[in-house]
Parts: C-alpha cells; structure tokens; sequence
C-alpha cells in the first residue's frame, strides 16, 4: 500500500484532508444503510429498500472525482450511498425514506425515486436502465446549453442487458454526448449471476461496439475508482463523448428485504467481505484501527440525529395528496 | 374443502399444468432459484429444471417476445412480469406482436401465451412499483384481460388462461398472494369470459375487481348489519367482458357502483359504465351509475397517503350508502 507517492499525495491522488472527507462519506453511508435495515426490521419504515453496504466505495470514488452539484446525476436504485456522496443532506435523506413531509419528496417518491433536483440529482431509479435513456437527453441539454457540464449516469449490471443500454449508448456516441456511463456491478441482478447474464468477461467489452473508450476497476478501492473516473471526466468533459466505466464490487445484503439469498454461497459472500473497502482505503491513508472506530461512533451520532429530525418531522397531510401530479 | 394461499393456488396451476404438459414453460425474472419475486414459483426448478422453469436477465421486452416466439411455434409460455410495472417495457412484443399476429396471418397462427403480472398498490413499493395498468389491454384487441380476486380463481383461471389458444394478460394482486381460501384439490378450470355474482342482494350492485372485490365483500358485511345488501358481480375476465349478469342485476337493484383499484379517469369502470347506459338496464336505473376508483394521481410512498390513494373498505361502505339512500 502507497502512503506518499507523488508529492505526498495519498494514492498520488489525494489530500490527506480530501481523504478523510472520503472515509468519513464511506462512514456515513454504511450508517446510514446499517440504520436502514434495522429500521426496517423494527418496522418504522414500509415497502422496501436496497442496501448498498459493501459498495461505498464507488461511489465516494466516483463522487469525488466530479463536480457534485455542478454535474448532474441520474441514480441507481441501490443509490443511498451516491446520493450523499454527491452531498445530499443526511436529516433530509433519512425524512424521505421515513415518508416525511421534510424528506426531499416531500414523503411521496421514498428510497428508490430519492431525488435532490436543486443539486442536479435527477433521483433514483425504480426501473432497471430507467435512466439510460434519459441521460441522452440531459447530454443533449448540456450540448444546447453549452456548459462545461458532465452527465453521470449509474446502473448496475443487470441494466446492461435492457434494450435501453444499447439505445442510450449507441445514441450518446453518435452525438458524442457528455454522459459518463457508470456501470456498478455488484456481482448480481437481484438473483441473476453476471455470470450467467452475460456471455463476455466484462460488461465493458461492450463499449467497443459503440465505438467508446470502456474500462473495468476494483470497485472497491477507492484510488482506483478516483483514477478511472478522473480520466473518464477528462475525457468527456473535453468534448469527446461518452465513456463506460465498469466498477466491480459486491452486494453484502440481499437484494431488497425479502432476499433468501439462496443463489449464492456465504463463502463467497465472506470473499468479498475481506476486501472491505473502508478498512482497505483507511490501510492506504495509513489510519489505525481505532481512528476508524472513533470516526464510526461520529457518523452514527450523525444518523442517530437524522433519524430524530426524521421522526419529529411532520407526515404529509392527506388534503395535500394530489399535489405534484401536475405543474 | 383444503384452504391454500392464492400464491399456492397459482403454483399449483403451474405444476400441474407442466406435468401434464411438456410444452409448458415459465420464463421470467428470478423465478428459478430465487422462487420469483412474490414467491410463486418457488420450489418448481427442482422439480422441473432451469430449462422449462428459465431465469432471464434483466429484458422484459426479451421475455414477452420469447414467450411470442415460443407459442407461435407449438409451446404454451407463462411469462412473469415481476411487478406488473415493468410491463411498459415490452409493451410492442404484446400490443402489437402478440395480439395482432394470429390477425395479420389471417387467423393462421395462434399466440397462446400467459403473462402473469403482479399489480396494485399496498405494499410501500411507490410509484413505479404498484400501478394497476389492466385498462391499458383493455383496450387491445387481440389480447384477454384476466384478474382473480380468490385462491380459486387465481387457479381455475390460470388453468383456463394457460390452454386458451389467445395472448392471457393475467393480473395479480400483490395483497391477494397471502390470502387463503377453499381450492379444489383437482385440476379444474374457470372459463375465461365469465362475470361472477359473488355475493346476491337487492339494494346495489357492486360490480369489483382483484382486491376491491374481496374490499367489497368487507363492506357488504358491514352494510348487511344496516339493512343494506350489496349484490356483487366480479367480471374476472375484463377482456372479453361478459355484461349479462351485471345487466341482469342492475335490472334488479336499479343502481350501480363500479370499485376498482385502477385511475378512475380511462379506467376499466368507464367501460362498464358505458355498456349499462346502453344496455335494457338504463331504463331500470334510479340513481346516477357511480364508480369508486384510484385517486388520479400516482402511487405515493408514504403509508397513509398510499392507503388514501385507491379505495379502501371504509370509502365503499360510505359510497354504497350514499348511493342506496339516494344522495346522488
């Protein structure tokens, strides 16, 4: 593991203030996902959810490496963890997946359609590939616009094999759109084994058929993650279109809270446990056991007063049920 | 009679209909391992193998037109459509594959597919998770429309939809899957194209569907203790649609209320509606024909906003008495 290579940087990318900002972000997420679950259990929260623990790193590494806010992001359903990466309000976040009139819905979309339209978060994603198409058109509004914008468009493996993958790509190369295509593979569409889904070893292969740069990384190394997504910004924020980042890692939990998980084995489950991406960034930053513990305890107070503005915000009013159907 | 859950009763339509049936096959999302996302086919890999009980990838579209694919060519497909959301996207392979084929070709060619769909709201699954979408093939002929509102239903029916030689779209309720009720043990089909009086009573007719149907029934309790008794027609097939026992009934009640759990605006009950204003019946009305639907609005995520959204016992047991004591 490198602790000062160029210039001092860790990684020979980042700040060591960068850095703790990261593994901090990491942090909260994983609170903020392990909350979740337990909420759910308790039965204060209804429908369901999709947990991103095991995953955090792609999307601090991915978040950092682009302008949050500046940028637009189109979300994935597994999207707690890039919705406050790209600086989502942690109170705000938590009123929402409780149905809160203070959540960022306003109570209505909940952990799947979560959206933060004044940061240039276009939401969640309840439908596979949803927002493949739509990152087209977000492109061509950059282009219109002629901002320095970039588009982030996230899906998971499973997306790649809707027909809307190969529309939004084969168009977004065509008009060399400003979207970067960020696949998180995560080892499984709900059940469905990449393995099996696929008949190529990587989902990035296919960017050649569009004529786009694709690269496949450790997911679960944040450095590696930063770099990839560094150059494919680069690339695509200077004008030359799209670009197809594949992100490997690994979803600990079930799909969503009714997952049996019989289609895999625990020791695979326990594989992909060892490569743990916080323990491993807090390894590259040279931070200690401890340190890691006590920057835990301070993401959990930080849950712990989300879930208390959460559960003293007001429910929405039922007399109020048809706004927001229309402008 | 044994009692099983609607959820078995369906299984049970599958596995029989496979033993029997070597051209019968399940495709869809998760079905395989997993057991289905509502647990449907759980259990039938092992029975059956991954290459009649066959796990997709994540492409609806992929699914509905290998189920197009594989009827057209000597097999009887049961696709599964997740949530019945998803639908949308494989929209063309059934609106304008399979319903149109059998058509085009001259009536040379048979679709006879089943996509099972798991509809409706209740769960907190929010907006794109728990549309009522049954309207929309409605209105397309060429296909059927079918929704069971019981365990026996959902059996008998599933059987019929299976070995019609016609494109079955077969809702579900994700609220009706744990619901218990008296099935045949034996194989045994519901005939498609067949209204259902549910429940005989003089004051009303309640013509429901899926869960408003069981909804319907609560309410009808609820009412009998005031003297008011609802007669409840449940059409099951909403695609060919059989008016006669509705007609019949208004005929005897002279007032209506259509429930179903669908937008009101564009929903199956318009059609209803429409069919007794041209009915013999229209003459028999004393009170204006009202319908009880889905807010127009989508589905919203929190809890009480979601159960507010589409009708629930309460809001039928207020609009039958409404309409029974002449408020309209």
């Amino acid at each position: 593991m490198v602790n000062s290579q160029a210039e001092g940087l860790i990684g020979g990318v980042f700040t060591r203030e960068k850095a703790l900002d990261l593994i901090d972000t990491m942090l909260l997420v994983r609170s903020f996902e392990e909350n979740a679950e337990e909420m759910f259990s308790l039965g204060k929260v209804h429908g369901t959810m999709h947990l991103s623990i095991g995953q955090e790193g792609v999307a601090v590494g991915t978040a950092s490496a682009l302008r949050p806010r500046h940028d637009y992001l189109l979300n994935v359903h597994r999207g707690h963890g890039h919705f406050l990466a790209w600086g989502g309000d942690v109170n705000r976040m938590m009123a929402e997946f409780t149905g809160k009139e203070t959540g960022y819905c306003r109570g209505r979309g909940g952990s799947m359609h979560i959206a933060d339209v004044e940061a240039n978060n276009l939401g969640a994603q309840g439908i596979v590939g949803g927002n493949m198409p739509i990152s087209v058109g977000v492109g061509l509004s950059i282009k219109a616009h002629q901002t320095d914008q970039v588009a982030l468009c996230i899906f998971g493996d499973g997306a790649s094999n809707e027909g809307a993958f190969h529309e939004s790509l084969n168009m977004a190369s065509i008009w060399k759109l400003p979207v970067i295509y960020l696949c998180e593979n995560n080892a499984y569409g709900m059940s469905m084994s990449i393995k099996k889904a696929i008949n190529v070893p990587h989902i990035s292969d296919r960017a050649s058929a569009y004529g786009i740069p694709g690269v496949t990384v450790d997911g679960n190394d944040v450095v590696e993650v930063y770099k990839a997504m560094k150059l494919a910004e680069e690339y695509t924020r200077s004008g030359n279109g799209p670009y197809l980042v594949e992100a490997e890692t690994y979803r600990w939990k079930g799909h969503s809270k009714s997952d049996k998980q019989a289609y895999r084995t625990r020791d695979e489950v326990k594989e992909w446990m060892s490569k743990e991406p916080i323990q491993r960034f807090a390894k590259v930053i040279g931070m200690g056991e401890e340190e890691v513990e006590q920057r835990r305890l301070t993401a959990r107070e930080k849950i712990k007063k989300a879930v208390e503005f959460a559960e003293s915000s007001p429910e929405p009013a039922v007399k109020d049920i048809l706004e927001g159907v229309y402008a | 009679m044994r009692e099983i859950t609607y959820v078995e009763a369906l299984r049970e339509a599958i596995r029989m209909a496979m033993e029997k049936d070597p051209s019968v096959f399940v495709i869809g999302e998760d079905i395989g391992v997993y057991g289905g996302a509502f647990g449907v086919t759980a259990g039938l890999i092992d029975q059956f193998g991954k290459d009649r009980i066959i796990d997709t990838p994540i492409s609806e579209a992929g699914i509905a037109g290998a189920c197009v694919g594989a009827a057209l060519t000597g097999m009887r497909p049961i696709g599964e459509m997740q949530f019945s959301d998803f639908v949308v996207l494989a929209m063309e392979q059934l609106t304008l594959q399979a319903a149109k084929v059998r058509f085009m070709f001259g009536g040379k060619a048979t679709v006879p597919m089943v996509m099972r769909l798991a509809g409706g709201s209740g769960t907190g699954a929010a907006a794109q998770h728990s549309e009522s979408l049954e309207a929309w093939f409605v209105h397309v002929p060429g296909l059927k429309v079918v929704m069971p509102s019981s365990p026996a239903e959902a059996k008998g029916l599933l059987l019929a939809s299976i070995y019609d030689d016609n494109p079955v779209l077969f809702f579900e309720h994700k609220l009706l899957y744990k619901t218990k009720g008296p099935v045949p043990e034996e194989w045994y089909t519901t005939p498609l194209g067949k209204s259902k009086v549910v429940r005989e009573g003089k004051h009303l007719t309640v013509v429901a569907t899926s869960i408003e149907v069981v909804r319907a029934q609560q309410a009808a309790e609820i009412l009998s203790k005031e003297g008011i008794e609802l007669e409840i027609i449940d059409p099951r097939t909403l695609r060919p649609l059989d008016m006669e026992p509705i007609v019949n009934s208004v005929m005897k009640t002279g007032k209506v209320l259509i429930v179903h759990e669908a937008v009101k605006m564009g929903g199956f009950g318009g059609e209803v509606a429409a069919q007794i204003a041209e009915s013999r019946a229209f003459g028999y009305l004393d009170a204006p024909i009202r319908r009880l639907a889905g807010l127009d609005m989508p589905i919203p995520y929190n809890r009480n906003l979601e159960a507010h959204a589409v009708p629930q016992v309460e809001n039928i047991v207020d609009e039958a008495r409404n309409l029974v004591k002449g408020v309209y």
